[in-house]
């Protein structure tokens, strides 16, 4: 099929176009037995008419999908270690570093240094265990947030929360994000949190080690004054960036 | 995965001729599965036996003992590379059915995977990942649905950083969404509209392409009209989400345009219009707009490369163009748009060429977008004529009626447009399409025929000239075709 040579020069020209032609419909153009009108057509779904695209698609996806889920090649660097103070890790690979970073030194909550898998669970986390004005409104309203991103839905204890995350959503009962407070110190007469057993370790897991606690290789930090808060923000990394261990280590110095 | 699949070796036991053979297989097994509407189904993502050439060593099957010893290691070993190992060689175990199967009927293993998935230790993490990622992939029921005590964890990680471990997560999620509705039942509570909602802001492409999949399966689920699409659903709606903002967004012309990245959300977009939800919302969110400009930059495209899959982005374009075309709201906005833009003919065409090397069987939806690009259109039929582009037109014939009824939208719009259309080919290729035997081919034929006759003074007497009338002549006794045989007969000869 031959275009023509200036067609391509247009497609590369100014958008626009030339002046519409007059339209002038003689009445005779569609009486019987011709009928003929112009129609946009539409098709549903399932129509047959997608078939071919549907199976070029799937085609495709079935190439896509045999190469995911196998590990893929990591090009070796030499070892380096993990440069966060008290951080012992040690890495032959920057993705494997990538991951161990944000999983163990993004989302730290800087009082008492557990680790979380987003932002938003620390910072639920910091607003409910470390946040003393949070414990007195919480005593007259609503505050404690439903963990599901879009959800609004806010209650009254931690217990109803959990309650509404495995009755609405379907989420495990053991949910290991939404460990509730432990108590510490003696219990005030009218205190809203209820202290509720530690879910057991038969999970298999030893139960030394939290899923919200960073390892026992870390240095402890003096603890924070009680009720102080600090100026600065809370969470403690800023983005560093993964191109070269040099790099982070200079960031992180 | 763009660049993954150009680095991936062929295997090197499978000849081109074979692998040939296997595509055609292939083909074959996802035609039938279509017009059965089994399109969607977990079998037909996973094709088994390229998979198994391209594996180095088989894996081993796993018993009970052994299984039980890797979790063991995994779990409580001492060394952190003895932990990582165990669950290694447990992944590799697990792509056998076989080993699969024992791992799930094995108490606890579940609860001590998803343990090790939510535990600190980032590599631990990973490989439990890859593990779950496995079991997902399996044609067994039963398999995928031991996946199910971890798909809150998966959500909740989407929310995360890292990028490798994140679109794991998202393609586990996109294998148990296709397993069936009653997964689907549980993801769309657990929020996973709203997760992926939150997660489509990464930067980073390989989690972008990963999403887009895992959403382009949720959105060809059979209840997805229903249950999924509409804002009227509470927590699983994706029209009441950011989502059709962000996918426009992925899909604007420029050089951060992604390829594999595009045709992900396009597909996705596709699977939302056709639904015919509620179109007139993605109108307005500019859908058009940006639809329109990246046909022009996917023409440029095809020009400038040779590039492997630009006729998988193609399609999905001229599907949602041709139906938001349809929409009352298109209308309306049609004015401000360049859907004005003669650029989109010029563009369409460049397609249709790269197509016709390329993909012919895509085509028809190619011509598809011009019916519907032309028929209340005066601005693009004029475009068509400007252009020059009723000659190429004519070429594609042999493949489509639809040039017939595209040529119609041009003719019926009156003298000055059937003036345009003549002289020139068009008459000896008519006279072609009345030489067919299929009626619909000649039907349209006579239309157009009985157009240029009412608007073009001397097109009747060519017509006469070139023996018109004994081609008209063997479709007399046709039943659909017999009154406007007869109809045009008259016409020629007296006018």
């Amino acid at each position: 099929m031959q275009l023509p040579p200036a067609l391509h020069a247009r497609l590369a020209g100014a958008p626009g176009s030339a002046e519409p032609l007059p339209v002038e419909r003689d009445p005779a153009a569609r009486t019987a037995p011709f009928r003929f009108a112009p129609r946009p057509v539409r098709f549903p779904r399932e129509h047959d008419f997608f078939e071919e695209g549907d199976v070029q698609r799937h085609l495709y996806l079935q190439d896509v999908l045999t190469q995911v889920g196998g590990a893929p090649e990591r090009p070796r660097v030499p070892e380096f270690t993990c440069q966060v103070a008290g951080c012992c890790q040690v890495f032959d690979a920057l993705e494997d570093y990538e991951h161990h970073y944000h999983t163990l030194h993004r989302n730290v909550c800087s009082f008492c240094k557990r680790a979380f898998p987003s932002g938003h669970l620390l910072d639920t986390h910091i607003l409910e265990w470390h946040d003393s004005l949070f414990q007195i409104l919480a005593e007259r309203q609503d505050m404690y947030q439903c963990l599901v991103e879009g959800c609004t839905e806010k209650f009254r204890t931690s217990r109803d929360r959990k309650e509404h995350l495995v009755m609405r959503h379907l989420y495990p009962v053991d949910f290991r994000f939404d460990k509730p407070r432990k108590s510490r110190g003696p219990v005030m007469p009218g205190a809203a949190e209820q202290v509720l057993a530690e879910a057991p370790g038969d999970d298999g897991v030893p139960s030394e080690v939290d899923a919200m606690e960073v390892c026992s290789e870390h240095v402890e930090p003096p603890p924070a004054p009680a009720g102080e808060r600090r100026a600065y923000s809370h969470r403690e990394m800023e983005l560093v960036s993964f191109s070269c261990p040099r790099t982070v280590a200079q960031n992180l110095a | 995965m763009w660049s993954r699949q150009r680095g991936r070796l062929k295997p090197l036991c499978c000849g081109v001729e074979e692998l040939r053979c296997r595509r055609r297989e292939r083909e074959a097994a996802l035609r039938k599965a279509r017009r059965e509407q089994q399109l969607v189904s977990k079998r037909l993502l996973r094709d088994e036996a390229l998979e198994e050439a391209e594996e180095g060593c088989v894996a081993m099957i796993f018993g009970e003992a052994e299984i039980q010893q890797f979790l063991r290691l995994a779990q409580r070993g001492t060394e952190e590379k003895e932990r990582e190992g165990a669950l290694v060689s447990l992944r590799r175990g697990l792509q056998r059915p076989e080993t699969q199967q024992t791992f799930i009927r094995l108490e606890g293993s579940i609860r001590t995977l998803v343990g090790l998935l939510t535990s600190n230790q980032a590599l631990l993490q990973l490989e439990a990942a890859r593990c779950l990622h496995e079991l997902s992939h399996s044609e067994q029921s039963a398999v995928v649905e031991a996946c199910l005590p971890a798909t809150s964890y998966l959500l909740t990680y989407l929310s995360g950083h890292s990028s490798d471990f994140i679109e794991l997560c998202l393609y586990t999620l996109g294998n148990l969404i296709v397993e069936s509705e009653a997964v689907r039942r549980q993801l769309l509570p657990q929020g996973i509209v709203p997760a992926l909602a939150a997660c489509i802001q990464s930067p980073h492409l390989t989690v972008l392409e990963a999403l887009g999949y895992a959403l382009s399966q949720l959105l060809q689920a059979k209840e997805a009209p229903e249950k999924i699409i509409p804002s009227a659903s509470t927590d699983s709606s994706v029209l009441g989400s950011t989502l059709p903002q962000h996918m426009l967004q992925l899909l604007q012309p420029g050089p951060k345009l992604n390829l594999g990245v595009a045709v992900e959300f396009a597909w996705c977009l596709h699977y939302i219009i056709c639904s015919q939800v509620n179109n007139a919302l993605l109108i307005t969110q500019g859908a058009l707009s940006t639809l329109g400009l990246l046909l022009l930059d996917l023409a440029g495209a095809v020009q400038r490369t040779e590039d492997a899959g630009l006729e998988l982005l193609a399609c999905p374009v001229f599907r949602c163009l041709s139906n938001l075309l349809t929409e009352a709201a298109a209308e309306a906005v049609g004015g401000q748009l360049q859907l004005r833009d003669e650029r989109v003919v010029a563009a369409l065409f460049i397609l249709l060429q790269f197509l016709l090397q390329k993909q012919p069987s895509l085509l028809p939806e190619g011509l598809w977008l011009l019916n519907n690009l032309t028929a209340n259109s005066p601005s693009f039929c004029t475009s068509l004529l400007s252009l020059d582009l009723i000659e190429p037109l004519l070429h594609l014939l042999s493949v489509s009626n639809v040039v017939l009824t595209v040529l119609c939208n041009v003719a019926e719009k009156g003298p000055a447009y059937c003036q345009r259309l003549w002289p020139g080919p068009l008459l000896s290729s008519l006279l072609d399409t009345l030489a067919f035997s299929d009626t619909e081919v000649v039907g349209q034929s006579l239309e157009l025929l009985q157009l240029l006759f009412l608007y073009q003074p001397g097109a009747a007497q060519a017509f006469l000239q070139q023996s018109g009338l004994q081609a008209l002549q063997r479709h007399e006794e046709v039943a659909q075709l017999q009154d406007r045989v007869h109809a045009l007969q008259q016409t020629a000869l007296h006018g």
